[in-house]
């Protein structure tokens, strides 16, 4: 009797092991501090959290193709600087459509080396990591780039409007997790991504034009990018070349929380959500329980691989195995 | 007669996963020289009995037995230890390595400082290439042998210890008729060397030929074990399934009509040459030769997978081109490819979802997948070719092979094909599910469809077949009806003797 409790538990865990981690994680931190869990924090972690969650949403398209994207960073940068700097020569409703197009004109190379030649994504997308980032500094011209007029412009609205209270950046942020989580799990195209993700050639093999699937997810992925560096330029009208240097690994690691297999062919929209907002509490709750805040790049590593041996130790029902 | 012990025995072997007992007390000996075969349908718990066997899974109760002192298998490396060796279906070997390097792989002999000893490596190792009877050296790259040579290797690795059991996992999946003769006179030594052997195959000539004793599980119990000398395959079968079984029967041939598919003057690079054929609706005309005789490049070629160099292919008298799946599915040409796992399914996916992947895109509700639609094909082909399943939202990985390859065959005839081609329709696949696959066949015909099937196997391409073509080297050599085929002029056929200079 014992025994049957302990493995329903045990296949709970392994289904819902990340959401449950999260739960007793929150109780934790709400103990040691009441401010935790009050309005003003969480919606200030999930503020702080969106840029990085609304790249998160569009890295899951490309691991559940099977693929990586590690260019998401620097490209999240060169979408910032676009838009500020035509932000003065355009004007900003002209200045939008155009840093879109820009990203995701990057996207659509990425997505044409790995979905159309078949290049390793690691490699391809490591390497744009570093061209995206000359490109963004020649053409700032290695300057910061900033908005002219900052209190005269409806650009802030993005990064520092609010609607109903709830500031924009997380609006948007649940809106693009919302169409997103839609179009991965009830489209046609979602149920192709999954299927390149988790056998690439029985796809093809079932009439499914492998190539334009990971095409897409890299337009995707770059469609969030630009949201993203669009977020993060408004929020403040001014940036550096290197605004969003090293981000790839935390969106990776918030897809990973998330139980986004590297291998491709799972994980889905809402657990990137979770992991996107595990590590934006981790953070969070390590400044309030009064730690310095570079604690957290050990306690993020340290829970990582934590959550992922977890996982695989629910999976295979022990925690270590002579074999996967 | 001499009371001798048993080399290996399994006593009461339980295992339950959550909601299956895959092995209900099972109990199983293996005399020191016996070639003793274990038989059961995909799902019987073979390869469950094996793991545990091998120390990959830990039995919930029962004992293994080995001289008859009682021992716990920790790991595969720990039964190795103990002299119970696995050869796999599925080689895992290192092919950028020797085959020295690879016999001794994990446990080099070794000099001080830790120096490899690479004179002693290839003199033992050279002593056990000859045991075996092998003609490549110690110092050959694993990379360089065949398939056959490389099985060799993973043998000649079982016996760097001193072996009391070698279990051969469906040793004979890829190897060709004389590879096989060679592996069956290595079976026979080890075991006058006094090895306890366990045979598991799915193919009965072989079991018939090599085996001394035969084992049966059905459903994860121990149903009996005969006297391969005193029993025929009607009986095993029987113990196997249940029920007995007509295999030798031809099936019943039906009516044919116009033309569906023809290819004229077909050519691949080096794959094929000039190929012609054609196939009614209505036919099965079986593809029989060796493996690489090109058989299964022309498929992929009707399929689009592969683009010809030369000479057409016309659907219904119409020229088509074919340049990629799409086009082939458009035209309503259906492959059910050879390699079920990793060129059919996604595994990880439901066997609904694995099922309606061709025209997910055409089964929306607005822009969203229906589910109801999709539920609906499912449900239809399930029914119609009798897949068991718990549920649609099984994993396909989940399946027994039978159950797997029916998914595959239904995804393409919910899809209304005018040609279906089969690849090795019954690969690795149970006696019991062979049979149903092939009355499927014979029935998909019956309802007008044009079949191909590509067989390595003779009885079911004599079984399935209204015309059989034989191909060698890339060529067709003859076309047999139905009446005029035989396993003669078959096995003449494909051996490179062209018939029609006789005939």
């Amino acid at each position: 009797m014992a025994d049957e409790r302990l493995k329903s538990l045990t296949s709970m865990l392994a289904r819902h092991g990340i959401l449950v981690a999260f739960i007793l994680f929150m109780i934790g931190f709400t103990i040691a501090n009441q401010r935790f869990l009050g309005l003003d924090n969480v919606l200030g972690v999930i503020r702080s959290s969106a840029i990085l969650g609304v790249m998160a949403l569009g890295v899951t398209f490309v691991v559940v193709s099977g693929n990586l994207d590690l260019s998401v960073g620097s490209m999240m940068s060169f979408s910032t600087i676009v838009v500020l700097d035509l932000h003065d020569k355009l004007g900003p409703s002209m200045a939008i459509p155009a840093m879109f197009a820009m990203t995701m004109a990057l996207g659509a190379f990425i997505g044409f080396l790995v979905g159309y030649l078949k290049l390793n994504s690691l490699i391809v997308t490591l390497g744009m990591l570093s061209a995206i980032h000359g490109l963004t500094l020649t053409y700032s011209g290695g300057k910061n780039m900033d908005i002219v007029d900052k209190s005269g412009t409806w650009f802030s609205v993005f990064g520092q409007g609010a609607i109903f209270g709830i500031p924009v950046p997380v609006l948007m942020f649940g809106l693009l997790a919302v169409v997103l989580t839609v179009i991965l799990a009830k489209t046609p195209f979602g149920r192709k991504v999954y299927a390149v993700g988790g056998n690439g050639t029985a796809a093809t093999f079932s009439g499914i034009p492998r190539a334009r699937v990971v095409f897409m997810t890299y337009i995707i992925s770059s469609f969030c990018v630009a949201t993203a560096g669009l977020i993060q330029a408004s929020r403040s009208l001014g940036s550096q070349n290197t605004v969003g240097q090293g981000l790839e690994l935390d969106v990776l690691a918030a897809v990973i929380l998330g139980g986004a297999s590297l291998l491709g062919g799972s994980g889905t929209v809402f657990k990137t959500v979770i992991g996107v907002l595990i590590l934006g509490f981790i953070q969070n709750g390590l400044l309030l329980v009064g730690l310095q805040f570079y604690v957290q790049y050990v306690v993020t590593w340290v829970i990582i691989i934590l959550a992922v041996w977890l996982d695989i130790a629910a999976k295979r029902g022990r925690l270590w195995s002579p074999i996967a | 007669m001499i009371a001798q012990k048993p080399a290996l025995r399994l006593e009461g072997i339980v295992k339950t996963f959550p909601g299956v007992r895959a092995l209900d007390g099972v109990s199983f000996e293996v005399m020191p020289g016996e070639v003793h075969a274990l038989l059961g349908e995909n799902g019987a718990g073979k390869s469950t009995l094996m793991k545990v066997l091998g120390g990959i899974y830990q039995p919930d109760d029962g004992t293994i037995f080995i001289d008859e002192a009682p021992v716990t298998m920790g790991s595969p490396l720990d039964a190795k230890a103990k002299g119970v060796v696995f050869i796999h279906q599925e080689l895992s070997l290192a092919d950028e390595l020797s085959v020295a390097e690879n016999i001794y792989l994990g446990e080099l002999p070794t000099k001080s400082f830790g120096r490899v000893d690479w004179d002693s490596l290839h003199s033992n190792s050279a002593a056990i290439l000859k045991r075996l009877n092998c003609k490549f050296t110690p110092q050959t790259i694993v990379g360089d042998l065949s398939i056959a040579n490389k099985q060799m290797v993973e043998i000649a690795r079982a016996l760097t210890v001193d072996a009391k059991a070698v279990i051969f996992d469906e040793p004979t999946a890829s190897l060709t008729d004389a590879e096989k003769v060679v592996l069956f006179d290595i079976i026979s030594d080890l075991s006058r060397q006094g090895v306890g052997i366990v045979y598991i195959s799915h193919r009965m000539d072989e079991i018939f030929t090599i085996s001394t004793k035969i084992s049966v599980l059905r459903d994860g119990e121990y149903r009996g074990s005969l006297a391969t000398a005193e029993t025929n395959e009607d009986e095993v079968t029987q113990l196997m399934i249940g029920r007995s079984l007509d295999l030798g029967q031809k099936v019943e041939h039906a009516q044919t009509g116009k033309v569906a598919i023809e290819v004229r003057n077909l050519s691949c690079g080096s794959l094929y040459h000039d190929v012609s054929f054609k196939v009614r609706s209505g036919e099965v005309v079986g593809f029989y030769g060796l493996v690489g005789a090109g058989r299964t490049e022309i498929a992929e070629t009707l399929f689009g997978l592969r683009n010809p160099t030369d000479g057409t292919i016309h659907l219904d008298g119409e020229e088509v081109r074919i340049h990629s799946p799409v086009d082939a599915i458009r035209h309503g040409i259906s492959l059910v490819p050879e390699d079920r796992k990793g060129q059919g399914l996604v595994l990880g996916m439901n066997c609904r979802d694995n099922m309606t992947l061709p025209q997910v895109a055409d089964l929306t509700a607005g822009p969203f997948v229906s589910d109801g639609a999709e539920i609906a094909i499912f449900d239809q082909y399930r029914d119609k070719l009798a897949i068991k399943t718990p549920s649609w939202r099984q994993r396909v990985g989940n399946l027994s092979g039978g159950n797997q390859q029916k998914i595959v065959i239904g995804k393409w005839l919910s899809m209304a094909p005018k040609v279906l081609i089969v690849d090795e329709p019954t690969r690795g696949i149970d006696v019991g599910s062979k049979s149903e696959i092939h009355n499927l066949i014979r029935d998909l015909a019956k309802q007008g469809y044009a079949v191909i099937v590509i067989s390595s196997e003779m009885p079911e391409v004599l079984r399935v077949s209204d015309r059989v073509v034989a191909m060698f080297h890339g060529e067709i050599i003859r076309e047999f009806t139905s009446e005029e085929v035989t396993e003669d002029n078959l096995v003449q056929a494909i051996s490179g003797i062209r018939s029609d200079k006789v005939a």
